[in-house]
């Protein structure tokens, strides 16, 4: 097992593009707003937070989609149009590990890159570190296995690789968009926002970790619910040719 | 002795009959060739010996194994080359080999397989810059690596030029001669020809017949065809009374005579006593094309 993830790993550092929006995006994007003077000033209608400080979360979530509904669907289902799935089903080994290793894989891409995030922000910006590191994680982890249940549905039922990358972007930009990603928060109406704090992967739960107290348990709850149903479902339905 | 017996195999894929109360067995050691046109049947029957479909009848047995519930042992005993089938764009050959190798609890040496395959100066190469022909000679590579007794190679020639598909032949050949039995799919004629101690020709789904190369074209009773063109006028009927020959036809200036038993001589000699000349004299024996267009009614190759 060690050595299918480590061979994926190796795999993954050769997709410079991958490497790129996985890990290094975020605190990019970070550094580029927090050149922008405005953003970095304590803003009086918003708790006296600054922008940066309130969109680390939102940052969080650009990773997490990006491993999840755009490098997992698509690698998966190229994988199984290319027939390696179908290869491994030749060895003693069951080809779900190729899945589970895919999973490992983006959990390790998706801690480099929040501590990336993190190491900015606190020697750039002077942005905390999450406050409730504990609940922090636990919704980091969360957050990644619920949106890999749902890139691995799709991979499941997309009839090939070009069709699980359209369908994957369409849910991706659903959850960048009620991330907070295209638009603060803030901006967002209510509705929006309440729909927001409940889907994967659990914006709101992160934010609550990284500036306040713990995480509410109901939206963890939801993640893990969503974890459960989404990868039950896929791993019935999954086609490995 | 027999290592894969395969009886009354039906497999249906929707309301498609794919393969059709085929039977065959496989003896230790041998290269087996499985022959057949376009959607024959050829690699859905493979893929019930090797476990990855479940035949909707009949019974298979691999080393005394049942493919499907014994389909965890099976793997240790038995390497397939699948007809598609690649590695990821980014992996290095050697990479590839060595995860493979761990799969196993006895492995070959991969660098010793690589270097048996002539592909030791490949391991850094990733897969996508490999040509057609090395990345065949991987994929046959991985199917060895876990020290298989059966290796099924489904159509790994398709694709090659000419040098590199004898270059794999004679590996093929190699891999017999440490002992491993191979199954090979083919539909190409001169391969099945070449490499295989036994074939089965597949049609439709169906056995047509199971025969050692030289048995199947023996059903042709020896059949021959000898083609000429005569310098001066011929009358066809001296040619058509020999009791040598079966048919006389005429191709514009070109006769084609097909008969069994000594025909040239006795063609021939027809030809010398009337003293006729005959240009572009050619005699071609019966092959397995001849076989299988008797045994199916139809060409093998497209
Ligand atoms: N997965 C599948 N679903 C439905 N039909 C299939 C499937 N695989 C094969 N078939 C059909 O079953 C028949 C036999 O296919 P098979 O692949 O076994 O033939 P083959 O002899 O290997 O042909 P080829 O020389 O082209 O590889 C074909 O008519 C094919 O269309
Ligand atoms: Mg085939």
């Amino acid at each position: 097992m060690l050595k299918i993830v480590n061979t994926e790993w190796k795999l993954f550092l050769r997709e410079p593009s991958m490497v790129v929006f996985a890990v290094l995006f975020p605190a990019i994007l970070l550094s580029v707003l927090g050149a922008i003077p405005a953003l970095r000033t304590p803003d009086p209608n918003f708790d006296n937070q600054r922008f940066i400080d309130a969109y680390m979360s939102s940052l969080v979530v650009v990773t997490l989609a990006f491993l999840g509904l755009n490098k997992l669907p698509t690698t998966v289902a190229t994988y199984r149009e290319k027939g390696v799935l179908r290869r491994f089903s030749t060895t003693p080994v069951h080809p779900a590990r190729l899945l589970v290793a895919q999973v490992l894989v983006n959990v390790i891409a998706g801690v480099l890159s929040v501590v990336l995030l993190m190491v900015v922000g606190r020697v750039v910006f002077d942005i905390d570190l999450p406050h409730h590191p504990l609940g922090f994680v636990v919704t980091f982890l969360l957050g990644m296995l619920s949106l890999s249940a749902i890139g691995l549905l799709v991979a499941a039922w997309a009839p090939n690789a070009r069709a699980a990358g359209g369908w994957a972007t369409v849910v991706f930009m659903l959850v960048m968009f009620f991330g907070g990603v295209y638009l603060p928060r803030f901006l967002l109406p209510d509705f929006l926002n309440t729909i927001g704090e409940y889907l994967p992967p659990g914006v709101e739960a992160l934010q609550d970790s990284w500036l306040g107290a713990a995480p509410d348990p109901v939206h963890l709850g939801v993640l893990a619910l969503v974890t459960v149903a989404a990868g039950t479902v896929a791993a019935k339905s999954f086609r490995w040719e | 002795m027999a290592i894969i017996e395969v009886e009354d195999l039906v497999k249906t894929y929707d309301r498609k009959v794919a393969v059709d109360g085929v039977s065959f067995t496989v003896d230790e050691g041998e290269i087996f060739g499985i022959l057949g046109p376009n959607g024959a049947g050829k690699t859905t029957t493979v893929e019930c010996v090797e476990g990855l479909r479940s035949p909707d009848g009949g019974t298979i047995r691999v080393d005394g194994l049942d493919p499907r519930r014994d389909r965890a042992e099976l793997r240790t005993r038995l390497g397939a080359q699948l007809q598609q089938s690649d590695l990821p764009d980014r992996i290095r050959v050697g990479e590839a080999l060595d995860l493979y190798a761990s799969f196993y609890r006895d492995p070959a040496d991969w660098r010793e397989l690589l270097a048996r395959l002539g592909l030791a100066d490949r391991a850094k190469t990733e897969y996508r810059k490999l040509s057609g022909g090395q990345k065949q000679r991987v994929s046959i590579a991985l199917a060895l690596i876990g020290k298989p007794k059966v290796a099924v190679l489904d159509e790994l020639t398709t694709g090659l030029d000419p040098q590199a598909r004898r270059d794999t032949w004679e590996l093929v050949e190699q891999v017999r001669d440490t002992g491993v039995t191979v199954v090979l799919v083919t539909h190409f004629m001169e391969e099945a020809e070449r490499l295989c101690d036994r074939i089965a020709l597949i049609d439709a789904g169906k056995l047509v017949a199971v025969d050692s190369p030289a048995g199947l074209v023996s059903r042709v009773d020896g059949e021959q065809r000898v083609k000429f063109r005569p310098a001066t006028p011929l009358d066809v009927t001296l040619l058509a009374d020999l009791p040598e020959v079966t048919r006389v036809e005429r191709h514009g200036p070109q006769l084609i005579v097909t008969g069994t038993g000594n025909l040239l001589h006795a063609v021939t000699s027809v030809l010398a006593r009337n003293q006729i000349v005959a240009a572009d004299l050619r005699i071609e024996q019966a092959g397995l094309d001849d076989a299988f267009i008797r045994l199916t009614g139809r060409k093998l190759s497209e």
